[in-house]
């Protein structure tokens, strides 16, 4: 890693001021020159120098290095959310390209300072991390390499069941905040306050009486286990499987590896948009010189390039700023906006309001994808993107084009950013009858689960909480629980489902 | 550097899953049909982490394009974001072929199959110069020219000294705008060591016979491959008359004539006199036959070709009788009597898929 050569500075401060003056805010950002071997490196371990050690950065490692040795694919800046921010230029690109890649990459540092799912996570990630890969090694000194990483797999199957949405994760990381510290605060019976002596003790304070409450107490704590559900299944299992220290310590930091990240992929078509709208913004007011702009344009339509039908969520998210900006200036909103149904009225709406520049940097700021998406997709944009929805064609073993119907392009989409197409698990009971059984539901919105993996995930959880799990779900329109205890795995239907329910 | 350390820890596994499946490889086609130069890619059972996700054929998605309802969409879908921009969560969990080296396959190979080393004979190997291109550079032979990337610096100068009008887009390049494909020369090994296959293309061997020839010539290669550093291949097909053919053809032949075995024995005798002086090449032959030869009178020829002659020259020598559908010739039972003793002289009958795994030992297992 090394620094920038003294043009690449001199071209940083220039780019940084241009940003300034748009009114991007961003913390201290450093840019480093690596070769194309560490930016596959680096990307491998999600932008981190330094990670735990596990195969599975290995193995994306060997992907990408080996898709740009082929020359299928080329990663050309990484930044990562902390702060000051760091972002990894790589060496030898052209020197447009690498003029492109810093005014993107202030895109993405002011969006990760503002926007405000990301206003909690820790900043100092790069320590974090390092950290953990510490803290992980130790542990594969004194147990095992191969014990503890055959643990980390069993982690890595469940990372992605925290609750993303959560607003009160702080991020924090050290052991001592580990959730098995955090038990929430014990009732207790405690009697009346009793000036005097002991004396008086048997009217005001009965011991008999006294009993009875703690029993009450007891009977609720026990039963309030049951009912409550719990979304965030990491955290469930961190405070109630007997797990040794070890192990506890390694579940704590895989979640909250999973909701550092969690908010980027939240934000994804958002970020990425917001970067790409601000590089194509500061290229063409300025930062280009004439004999650039034909390198400029190859690189940026590569980047925003769909496939014929493919999709894109770079170019939708910067057509979408772009639209909500024209929108906004064009005063194309609000009742009366809405509720116009003239055409050439429509076409021709100019209000002259000129709010688009404040309209997107406040929707930088409170929006998610999802929310992104389900305010600022029209049916103009939907049409003008030839947006559709695909399916599979069981008959003929091929993705063919279902709809272009809006609302069900809309609906569809939403779906695919919600939990991040992943399927929400949550726990129903740590005591399923009775038996010390652990019970998952799947909360189906009429997708089946994968069996193959839901098997092997059931198997992996059944080992962390060494009794046996079932999953309630879905499949095959029945409502059925499947059950793994570690040596066989059963099905159990529950009922038919009436037709008309299955959506 | 920690990933190198998680890319040797992958690879294990790798190795560790293809151990484990060997004999599945050894018998199925999927993984020899993706050769490249150094690497086989395989396809590895299940090395993604379970997770609890959707199926993916139920859930389709939002695409973009042209096309009408019912149309079909080109390409996967499910793969169609672009290889660019943010690291995201480095999460891939879809990988569904790993390349591996033909180095490493033969490691497993030989450790699975207890193989001895093979010990070349003589050690006679020559440099030669190979040309391998590496990149643009502005001066050049005109027929290395590179014409989009000479174009792409016209149009950059024309913008720059303003000659260019969008509205007359006529790009006309100069000298100094042509690029051309530069390259280098690198030392490039010489094979010493060849392998001669030979297939019996009758009528009566068939395509799973072919297919079982393919898969074991394909080990029996890899094995070879690893002791030498480089290894030429000729592919002998032979019913009453032989001609060496390429792979491709090799493989694909299928002829309705008799059989004359001593047709390839002679073809391989003149080829190893006329282009591999055997003091500088080790020489391995192998022949596939489902044992039908045309008569008792030419057996005994190719016998004789066999002791006088072929084995005195090579590293190697290896029959392979494929049982067909008609059962199993003569050939064999033939070689069997008067061939007993030779020390670089190897049988093996394959009856079916399952017994190419014992065949490769047998044949391999001498070490010559």
């Amino acid at each position: 890693m090394k620094g920038l050569p003294p043009e690449l500075v001199a071209e940083q401060i220039r780019v940084e001021k241009m940003a300034r003056g748009y009114g991007l805010d961003f913390f201290q950002t450093v840019f480093e020159m690596i070769t194309y071997d560490q930016m596959s490196e680096f990307a491998a371990q999600g932008g981190f120098p330094s990670r735990y050690p596990h195969w599975r950065f290995g193995m994306e490692y060997e992907k990408l290095s080996k898709s740009y040795e082929y020359g299928l694919s080329k990663i050309y800046e990484m930044v990562i959310n902390t702060d000051p921010c760091y972002a990894y230029l790589m060496e030898g690109n052209m020197f447009v390209d690498q003029k492109l890649v810093m005014a993107h990459v202030y895109g993405h540092c002011d969006f990760f300072k503002n926007n405000q799912w990301f206003s909690r996570t820790d900043r100092k990630m790069m320590d974090t991390m390092a950290n953990h890969g510490t803290r992980i090694r130790r542990y594969m000194d004194r147990y095992g390499y191969d014990v503890v990483e055959d643990f980390i797999d069993k982690c890595l199957s469940i990372e992605n069941l925290i609750d993303r949405h959560s607003p009160y994760f702080s991020g924090s990381t050290s052991n001592q905040n580990s959730s098995r510290n955090q038990e929430p605060v014990k009732q207790e019976v405690t009697p009346l306050k009793n000036t005097g002596a002991g004396y008086m003790d048997k009217y005001i304070n009965p011991p008999e009486y006294l009993e009875k409450q703690r029993e009450e107490i007891k009977k609720t704590e026990t039963t309030e286990k049951k009912v409550q559900t719990e979304r965030d299944v990491l955290h469930y299992l961190i405070k109630n499987s007997p797990l040794e220290d070890w192990q506890q310590d390694i579940l704590s930091i895989i979640r909250v590896e999973s909701y550092y990240f969690a908010p980027q992929g939240m934000t994804k078509i958002m970020n990425e948009g917001w970067a790409s709208y601000w590089h194509t913004t500061m290229m063409t007011n300025g930062l280009l010189t004439d004999g650039e702009v034909i390198d400029y344009a190859d690189h940026h339509s590569g980047t925003t390039a769909m496939a014929p039908t493919g999709f894109n969520p770079y170019k939708i998210g910067i057509e979408l700023f772009r639209n909500i900006e024209e929108r906004w200036n064009k005063g194309q909103f609000g009742r009366e906006w809405e509720q116009c149904e003239d055409y050439t009225q429509r076409k021709n709406w100019d209000k002259k309001l000129g709010l688009g520049r404040q309209k997107i940097f406040e929707v930088r700021r409170n929006y998610n994808d999802v929310m992104f998406i389900d305010e600022f997709l029209t049916e103009d944009f939907c049409i003008q993107n030839k947006m559709f929805v695909y399916k599979y064609n069981q008959r003929t073993n091929e993705y063919v084009i279902d709809t272009r119907n809006f609302a069900e392009v809309k609906k569809k989409l939403l779906f695919q950013l919600t939990n991040f197409g992943q399927p929400i698990i949550e726990v129903m009971d740590g005591n399923y009858e009775n038996k010390g059984e652990l019970l998952l539901r799947h909360l189906y919105e009429g997708v089946d689960l994968q069996p193959d993996y839901m098997k092997e995930t059931m198997k992996n959880v059944q080992e962390i909480w060494k009794r046996p799990v079932n999953l309630m779900t879905i499949m095959d329109n029945q409502e059925k629980i499947f059950r793994s205890d570690g040596s066989e795995f059963k099905e159990i239907t529950l009922k038919d489902l009436p037709k008309s329910s299955q959506g | 550097m920690s990933v190198k350390q998680d890319q040797r820890r992958f690879r294990e596994i790798v190795k560790g899953k293809i151990k484990e499946n060997f004999k599945k490889y050894i018998t199925h086609e999927e993984m020899i049909g993706k050769r490249e130069q150094e690497y086989v890619k395989i396809p590895i059972p299940r090395i993604s982490i379970p997770t609890f996700k959707y199926g993916p054929k139920q859930q389709g998605g939002v695409g973009q394009g042209q096309g009408k309802p019912g149309d079909a969409v080109q390409g996967d879908p499910q793969n169609g974001e672009p290889g660019q921009g943010q690291a995201g969560e480095g999460e891939g969990q879809h990988l569904l072929e790993v390349e591996v080296s033909y180095d490493e396959l033969a490691e497993i190979l030989g450790g699975q199959l207890e193989l001895p080393r093979i010990e070349p004979k003589g050690n006679k190997s020559i440099e030669s110069m190979k040309t391998k291109y590496t990149g643009l550079r502005p001066i050049g032979p005109e027929s290395l020219r590179n014409f989009k990337a000479s174009f792409k610096e016209a149009l950059k100068r024309q913008i720059i000294s303003k000659t260019y009008d969008p509205d007359k887009p006529i790009i006309v390049p100069i000298k100094k705008d042509m690029r051309y494909r530069s390259f280098k020369t690198v030392p490039q090994p010489t094979s010493n060591a060849v392998v001669f296959y030979i297939m019996d293309v009758s009528g009566s061997m068939g395509e799973e016979q072919k297919e079982i020839v393919r898969l074991e010539s394909f080990w029996l290669h890899t094995w070879i491959r690893k002791h030498y550093k480089g290894l030429q291949t000729r592919f002998i097909i032979h019913d009453a008359s032989a001609q060496e053919v390429d792979e491709e053809t090799f493989f694909r032949t299928s002829e309705s004539g008799g059989t004359l075995i001593s047709s390839a024995y002679n073809l391989v005798k003149k080829t190893i006199d006329e282009e591999y002086p055997i003091d500088q090449w080790n020489i391995y032959v192998f022949h596939f036959s489902d044992g039908d030869n045309w008569s008792s009178e030419d057996t005994r020829y190719c016998i004789k070709l066999l002791r006088e002659d072929l084995l005195g020259k090579v590293n190697l020598f290896g029959y392979g009788q494929v049982e067909s559908r008609y059962g199993s010739g003569q050939f064999m039972k033939d070689l069997e009597k008067s061939m007993g003793d030779e020390q670089n002289f190897v049988m093996s009958r394959i009856a079916n898929r399952d017994q190419i795994v014992d065949s490769i030992k047998t044949f391999l297992q001498k070490g010559n």
